[in-house]
């Protein structure tokens, strides 16, 4: 009787079902998509610090820069003895540094071993990260012109002297008189090459040749990251100069992600790192893994107090440094998305709790009889909160099924995210005049740029919440309609339709 | 207020208040129902309406009895009382040995589902459901089986003439059809009391005369006690007995004529 006096019900109200149902299948569909693509941002920004810190890093230590740290920044000096004078009388110049990167502070690496004590901590490794800087040109013979500055193409001094005016200078790059400066950048990482479990090349995946071994400490070899390699042109067997110091290529790798570089350029051993660059037994990063996942918070807050000066991040800290259109993404998904979800959700159960009402309201005769014929309140209750379950239950149905079609045209069309991920701020300052790209107040060094093609996952828990949405939708209208229905005297609705 | 007993003697007419034991007025009978200064009063915004004004009244088991009187004299309100529908703001009904008038809204429900038929003038049948289905609807606690609810749905529309017309849904049916459900509906479940709320007054006079012959065989048949409201004389002088309610005042008409 329940089920046929049901379907008998809804099938005589189709216009009013077909109305409960299609809302109820767009919010939950809308539901369903903004879930999907909030994961699917996740997943992506997650791809993206995976690239920076590696694989089971569950947080990172660095060190805030100080304001002015960084000083005048990358700058090249050359003497008057400094060059080799060629033929012309021009002079070629060449010069390589290593130094702390820009905006990165640097610490003592006794705070591993800090770190290492700290209940919860599973592992931990620490790197520095370095910027390689080459300047390499030719200085056109000034002696046989006035005093003239050579200017940016060299072609003539720019006369802020008063000087003689004579024969132009000779020499330079084309021989008559200009000049050319090659200025090379790339990053290096200089890390334990006893420990591969963590730090940022436990995300990456061996391309070629051989990856670090405990042997190479204090030796000069390094590992290229392939997008590096190719555009530098340099292959396994290879030596490129790093602070000077010629550098064997042992090995290439990649980013386990396809969508993704590493984190730096090239990767030395870290003491090699030290020694080259002058900051002996400093570090600027340790990666730490946690015992356990459910722990990060409270280990946190434990590494916080055993290193009060340093900056701890987790992972969730660290995913709000990425930047970029995927950034944007997640933060259209966290506001519009979810409240646009929740308008059309509410506007979907308000609806179908309308029409519920309203409909109770209009088979007053017809509940008024079944009272009178000895239904009880709850029979009824039971009635109207099933019929308002299956017009849910629809509406659930068709919402999963427009739900995955949008999840399918989101996958199928897979638009393409740019993202930074940023590891550390620099204070007010940092950065003077000369480094590379210029400072300023507040500004965030870029550790590693790439773009992510989103792809939305389909997960049994959406599914589920889905199903969950309609099945409480359909309820909590059944629930309105059933206690309006409850309510009725039999007495009072015979009368009123009498 | 007017005191009415049971009339055992068809030609009896109403007695004064406090002269006869409504209890014991059904001269060995006992009695079905028995109402005693039965008073209902409503609230229409800030003035006091009196549907019925301290009814004394016994109607003994097996009796056929017509309710008449003018609109807003009282009828759907007694008949409300006796269908346990409502409870009289003061007063007591007792149908056979439970108290209505004290009785919480699940034990009035079991009543109804167990003791009670009704009839309506607009037969208020649902209309999506079949005929066999519309009188399946009588088994109200939902605890019959299926088959046996379906063996008995049948067997009581083919006790009404309707055993053809089983899987018709009301729409495909005429009043008097309609009516004829209603009335299988409401005795399916083999009730001691029958209520009917103007069975007649939206039909023709022979579709009428048919459905108060079919309302008189049951009556005859099973020795149900039928209580009738009506406008209608004729459906009236049907009855065994007759009584007039106005301003919420009972009097006794007399046996039919």
């Amino acid at each position: 009787m329940f089920l046929t006096y049901l379907l008998r019900e809804l099938s005589n109200r189709r216009k009013q079902t077909v109305i409960i149902a299609a809302g109820m299948a767009l919010a939950i569909a809308l539901v369903m998509i903004v879930t999907g693509v909030a994961a699917g941002v996740k997943n992506a920004q997650s791809t993206v610090l995976e690239s920076v810190y590696g694989v089971g890093t569950d947080v990172t230590i660095t060190q805030a820069a100080e304001p002015g740290a960084d000083g005048p920044g990358q700058q090249f000096a050359f003497g008057s003895g400094d060059g080799t004078t060629t033929d012309d009388g021009s002079t070629e110049v060449a010069q390589s540094t290593l130094s702390a990167a820009r905006g990165t502070a640097t610490f003592d690496s006794s705070a591993l071993t800090t770190v290492e004590g700290v209940d919860g901590v599973s592992a931990a490794t620490a790197t520095l990260s370095l910027q390689a800087s080459s300047f390499s040109g030719t200085v056109p013979d000034f002696s046989q012109g006035g005093a003239g500055g050579a200017g940016a193409d060299g072609a003539t001094g720019d006369g802020t002297d008063a000087g003689t005016q004579a024969a132009p200078p000779t020499g330079g790059a084309d021989g008559a008189g200009g000049s050319a400066f090659d200025v090379d950048q790339f990053s290096v990482t200089g890390l334990d090459p006893a420990t591969n479990a963590v730090g940022p090349l436990s995300s990456a995946s061996l391309v070629d040749g051989r990856s670090f071994t405990a042997a190479d400490a204090g030796t000069d070899v390094v590992v290229l990251d392939q997008t590096y390699a190719t555009s530098a042109d340099l292959a396994v067997g290879d030596t490129l100069a790093i602070g000077g110091t010629d550098f064997t290529v042992v090995g290439i790798v990649a980013s386990t992600s396809s969508d993704a570089a590493t984190s730096s350029d090239t990767y030395v051993p870290l003491d090699t790192a030290q020694a080259l660059s002058g900051l002996t037994a400093q570090i600027s990063d340790v990666y730490v893994t946690a015992s356990s996942a459910s722990g990060v918070d409270a280990l946190k807050t434990d590494l916080q107090a055993a290193l009060p000066d340093a900056t701890v991040s987790t992972q969730s800290d660290l995913a709000s440094s990425v930047s970029g259109s995927l950034s944007t993404a997640s933060d259209l998904i966290g506001k519009l998305g979810t409240w646009l979800s929740v308008a059309v959700l509410a506007a979907a159960f308000l609806m179908a709790i309308l029409f519920t009402v309203s409909g109770v309201s209009r088979r007053t005769r017809e509940f008024g009889t079944l009272k009178a014929i000895g239904w009880s309140g709850s029979r009824i209750t039971r009635q109207v909160a099933g019929e308002s379950l299956v017009q849910g239950l629809l509406g659930g149905v068709v919402g999963v099924a427009v739900g995955l079609l949008g999840i399918l045209v989101v996958n199928v069309v897979a638009p393409t995210l740019s993202a930074a991920a940023t590891t550390q701020a620099a204070g007010p300052g940092a950065g003077g005049p000369g480094s590379a790209g210029g400072g300023g107040v507040g500004q965030q060094v870029a550790q590693a740029t790439t773009d992510v093609a989103l792809t939305v996952p389909v997960t049994a828990s959406i599914v589920v919440l889905a199903v969950g949405l309609a099945v409480g939708g359909g309820l909590l209208a059944g629930a309105a309609g059933g206690w309006r229905a409850s309510r009725l005297r039999p007495a009072e609705a015979l009368r009123s339709v009498a | 207020m007017t005191d009415i007993h049971e009339a055992t003697d068809p030609t009896a007419l109403p007695t004064a208040a406090g002269e006869t034991d409504p209890t014991t007025a059904s001269g060995g009978t006992a009695p079905m129902y028995t109402l005693t200064a039965v008073t209902k009063t409503y609230q229409q915004k800030k003035r006091t309406v009196t549907a019925l004004a301290g009814v004394d009244l016994v109607i003994p088991a097996g009796q056929m009895v017509a309710i008449q009187g003018p609109t807003g004299g009282g009828k759907s309100t007694l008949l409300q009382m006796l269908g346990a529908l409502d409870r009289p703001t003061s007063g007591t009904v007792r149908l056979g040995d439970s108290e209505l008038s004290a009785a919480g809204d699940h034990a009035l429900a079991a009543a109804r589902a167990r003791d009670i038929g009704f009839v309506f003038q607009g037969f208020n049948l649902i209309p999506t459901l079949t005929a066999a289905e519309n009188v399946e609807t009588a088994f109200a606690d939902g605890s019959t089986p299926r088959a046996e609810r379906r063996e008995k749905a049948r067997a009581a529309l083919a006790s009404v003439g309707l055993a053809e017309r089983a899987d018709h849904l009301p729409s495909e049916l005429s009043g008097g059809q309609q009516q004829r459900v209603a009335i299988a509906r409401a005795l399916v479940k083999e009730p001691s009391v029958l209520l009917a709320d103007e069975p007649t007054g939206s039909l023709d006079e022979a579709t009428r005369d048919e459905i108060m012959d079919l309302l008189e065989g049951v009556w005859r048949d099973r020795g149900l006690t039928v209580v009738i409201v009506t406008h209608d004389s004729a459906v009236a002088r049907r009855a065994q007995r007759r009584l007039r309610i106005a301003g919420g005042e009972l009097t006794e008409l007399g046996p039919a004529a």
